[in-house]
Order: structure tokens, then sequence, then C-alpha cells
């Protein structure tokens, strides 16, 4: 009977120690989780209570709500060319800081700190450079006799200037993509190299095959990370002193959108549905990442 | 492997060393606005080196226009988020790797998917449940979830490494009478300084950078942490006579200091956080 005393003691500690996540993890994440699923097919104001009109907000959206596909299209356009151009400087710069570099330290020091700054300083500080009027970028254009356009009040060029302020912080990827390289073996760049592989063939036929895990990977991360931006397009709108997403729904992100749907119109069951639209795209990258994932390493 | 040339050696430096440079210009163009005068901010052609160097204008900032007390509200907010995630994490990780219970992996497991959902779907629930429980504008939306293992990827950092340590030790301190709170905090954590590191600059750089959650649940000015604090301003500041962007670079130099500061002393445990992330996928 000691051994079974033995595990009723080790259950008690595990339910004493683990009971504070677990509790978290039931009141903050599957309750609230459940709850919204339900949410999503109510018509809900906060002050009245949630009203069942099964698929409505679902087919709202994607029939009639003037703002949805738009921020769709922004959320798209920004994966689509946001993530490869970050992704590409990431990995350049990690083979460059593969060479056996001297101050190697210093440069992936120089390199990876702006992707950890505060979003919110960090986008006020690029609107401060892309600024119409007063902004370093336009007035270093004028140098070589280009007018800049007016950036952040074009309704062409604030997604552009969005995607290129947030190239600063590539450096996530870059760590990433240096922790992958330092896996591949020299011993396979020297048998390349003896079999006559001139520089690029070894980068295509050894380290991209190798790092594909690597790169897929980041990929999968980096398209989570957009369909969820929203610090960046928020304060891109705060900070000029605009409704965000502006202009004209130019920066309107998804989450964006979701956040001023449920919080500046209280139209809770409507950003319900949204969220769990875009829970459904989440799950299934996540799940592409496993199964594609291990597909794709090659030995 | 080759030598490289002297040319290689050239493309290689310098594509680096401008890299770098394209780099840093924000940042050193943040710094020397915040010391400039407002016309100097204003000047057209850019004035790189201010004729006199405008310190005050941090003073300006942190006591005329409150900062000083955002910036008290957002380290109280993030010294508390440490303090729990470091204390409910630990806790849990103990429980996953080192105490049987029949379902514990069970239970991991749920907990690890729970990571994979955006927190876009819990906040409306959870707005409804801190709004009846009367705690929005107040702090504790913010902090709490902290204390009870919101931090998933901790845990998993941690069990992972408690996975590491001999069981000798948990079965040595178990005939010598040491009850699993003291093994945990006697044994396990002394030996376990390095990731406990990783986990709490990961926490701090969360916590201080956050913008969803002051947003959502802090409605009164003074309760402002740096992040809403600054857009505020700035909202305010523009509508009366144009953006003062030299007092905007100052206080966005104040925010951007700790995280530099704390990147720089914890630099290791950052690159191997996040490269394990990545390597173990």
């Amino acid at each position: 009977m000691k051994l079974h005393q033995e595990r009723l003691r080790e259950g008690i500690w595990f339910f004493l120690m683990a009971g504070p996540a677990l509790l978290g993890f039931l009141f903050l994440v599957l309750g609230p989780m459940l709850y919204s699923f339900y949410l999503s097919f109510t018509s809900y104001n906060v002050v009245d209570p949630p009203r069942w009109v099964g698929a409505e907000n679902y087919l709202y959206l994607i029939k009639d709500d003037p703002s949805f596909w738009p921020s769709v299209k922004v959320t798209l356009i920004y994966a689509g060319v946001q993530i490869p151009l970050s992704l590409m400087i990431a990995l350049g710069i990690a083979l460059l800081l593969n060479n056996r570099v001297k101050a190697l330290g210093a440069f992936r020091t120089i390199f990876y700190l702006p992707s950890l700054l505060p979003a919110t300083a960090s986008v006020v500080i690029w609107i401060w450079i892309f600024h119409p009027n007063y902004g370093l970028l336009n007035e270093l254009l004028a140098n070589f006799g280009v007018t800049g356009p007016a950036w952040l009040n074009s309704t062409t060029w604030a997604l552009p200037a969005l995607i290129i302020m947030t190239l600063w912080s590539f450096g996530g990827a870059m760590i990433v993509f240096l922790a992958g390289l330092q896996g591949v073996p020299r011993g396979l760049y020297e048998a390349a190299e003896i079999d006559g592989a001139n520089a690029w063939h070894r980068f295509r036929h050894v380290t991209i095959p190798i790092l594909s895990p690597v790169i897929f990977f980041n990929l999968v991360m980096g398209v989570i990370g957009a369909m969820k931006v929203f610090d960046q397009a928020y304060v891109f709108g705060a900070a000029m002193d605009k409704v965000p997403g502006g202009p004209a729904r130019a920066t309107l992100f998804y989450v964006l959108h979701l956040f001023q749907t449920a919080f500046n119109y209280f139209h809770m069951g409507l950003a319900s549905a949204m969220a769990w639209m875009l829970f459904a795209v989440i799950a299934l990258l996540t799940w592409l990442n496993f199964r594609l994932g291990k597909k794709w390493v090659h030995h | 492997m080759e030598r490289r040339s002297t040319i290689q050696n050239i493309i290689l430096y310098g594509t680096l060393i401008a890299g770098s440079f394209v780099m840093l210009i924000p940042l050193a163009w943040m710094i020397v606005t915040s010391l400039k005068t407002f016309p100097e901010a204003m000047a057209d052609p850019p004035v790189w080196i201010p004729e006199k160097l405008q310190w005050e204008n941090y003073r300006t900032a942190f006591r005329d226009f409150h900062f000083i007390g955002y910036l008290r509200n957002s380290m109280f907010i993030t010294a508390l988020n440490v303090a729990g995630t470091l204390f409910s994490c630990t806790m849990a990780a103990y429980a996953f790797a080192c105490l049987n219970f029949k379902y514990k992996n069970l239970l991991f497991g749920l907990l690890m998917a729970g990571m994979m959902l955006p927190g876009q779907v819990t906040i409306i629930p959870l707005f409804m449940l801190y709004s009846k429980m009367g705690w929005v504008n107040t702090y504790l939306p913010l902090i709490v979830p902290s204390w009870l293992g919101a931090n998933v990827f901790g845990i998993f950092l941690l069990r992972q490494f408690f996975l590491t340590i001999p069981r000798d030790y948990i079965e040595a301190a178990r005939i010598d009478g040491a009850s699993e709170w003291t093994i945990l905090w006697r044994v396990y954590v002394p030996l376990s300084t390095p990731v406990l590191m990783t986990v709490t600059v990961f926490t701090f750089m969360g916590s201080w950078n956050d913008l969803w959650g002051p947003l959502i649940f802090l409605h009164e000015e003074t309760m402002y942490t740096m992040p809403i604090g600054l857009l505020n301003f700035i909202a305010i500041a523009g509508q009366a006579q144009g953006t003062p962007w030299q007092l905007v670079m100052a206080v966005s130099t104040i925010m951007v200091v700790p995280i530099i500061v704390i990147f720089f002393l914890a630099q290791r445990r950052f690159i191997e956080g996040i490269a394990s992330a990545g390597v173990k996928g």
C-alpha cells in the first residue's frame, strides 16, 4: 500500500503545482474559446444579452461587410510581399554571417536588435522618417531630384511604406537561419567543391535542401504573424493623427478591423466570427507546418 | 575551407557594414531628433548635429506631459508580469517534468495546443468576464494571466530543461525528507538560471512592448503605459499645434532603452531562445 500512497502524494503535488496554469487554461483559454464560438452565432452589443442569429455573422462578413474583403486583401498583400522579402534579407544576411566573420557578435546584434523593439516605438520612428513634409526619406530623395510621394497620406503608398518599415525587423528569422546553417556539415561543402560545384551550385544543392525545413518553418511562422498584424497597423494610423486603417482602408489589416468591430462599434458577435475565421486559417497553416515540415526534411 | 580573396573580403564586409548602417540610421535619427529644438526638427535640409543638445526635451516630456507616470505604470506591470510568469511557469514545468500523474501528458498536450489559439479568439469573452468582475480599467487583466501560466512557451522551455536534470537529485532529496516545494525552489531553480533568464527576458519584452492589452483594458489617462501614452500624446499634441516630434522621439528613446539594455545583458539567452524555438519547431 506504500506505492499507492506515494502515487496519491505525487498526484496531490501535481495539482498544487500545475494548478495555477491549469486554472488559467480552463478560465482564460478553454472557457473563453468555447464561449467565443457561441458568440460568433449571435448578435451581441454588450448592452443587451446575446441573441442567436445562426450563421448570419459569417454570411454578412462574406457577402455584405464593406470592410471585410478589403481587410483580407491588405493582409494578403502584406503577407505576399513582406514575408518573401524579409525571408530573403534574413537568409542573405545569415549566409554572410555564416562565413567566419570577424566581429560576428556585433553584426548579429545590430541586425537582430530592431526586431525586439516595441512596435509602437519603431513605427513612430519610421513614420517620422516617412513624414511627407519633414521626413528624412523624402529630403534624401530630393537630393537626387526625386519628389517622394506623400507616403502615409497616399492610398497607393501607405501599405508599401508600412511594408518597408516592418522589413527592419527581419532579425528573428535571421537568427533561426543562422542556427540552421550551423547545422550544415562542413564536409558536404568540401565534397561538393571537390566535385567542382561553384558557390551557386553549393548554395542551390547543399544549403537550400538542408535548410528547407528551417525555411519552411520561418515561412509558416511569418504567414501566421502576418495574419495577426495589429500593433504596426494601429500605430501607423494613430501616429499620423488619423483613424487607424487609413487612408481609405489602405492599411486596414484583418485584426485591426476585428479590433474596431469589437471595441469601437461593439459588434461582439460579428468580431467573434472574424476571430474564428482567423483561427481556422491559422489552424490550417499550423497543420500544414507539421505535415509538410516532415515531408520536406531532406537527408 | 578555402581562404577568401581580398575582393571577396571587401564584398563581404562592405555588404555587412552597409547593412548595419541602414539598420542603425533610424535609431540614430531618433536620438538626434530627440535632442533638437522644434524648428531644427522641422528643418529642411535635415539637421544632423543640433546646435545645442536639448536635454530639456526629456524633462519636458516626462514632467510636463506625464510620461514619468506612464513609465512608472509600465515598469509596475512589467515587474509583476515577470514575477508571475517565473512563479507559475516554474511550478507548472516542475509538475509536468518531475511529478507523476496519469493524465499529465494529455494535459500538457492541451496546454501546448492552446498556444496556437490566437488571442483574438478569447479576447471578447475575457473582456466580458473582466467587465463583470469590475476589472476593466484596472491593471488586473494585464497582470493576473501571467500568474496563471499564460506564458505557455515559458512552461515548455522550463519543462524541457528540467527533464535534463538527473532524477537522482529528486530521489536523494526525497529520501532526506524534502517536500516537492523545497526540491523545486532549492534544487531545480538554482540549477536552471540560464533558462529562467530566457523566460525573464521574453516576458519582460512581451509586457513592456504590449499595446493590445492596455488599449483594450485601460481607459483612464493616468493609468496609461508608455505605448498608449505615446499614441495619446501624438493625437492630442497633433491637434493643438503640430506634433512636437523632438518630444515624441525623446519618449521613443526612453521606451527603447530598457530593451536595448536587457538585450545586451542577456544577449545569448535571446539568441538561444529564438534559435531553439525555430530548430525544434
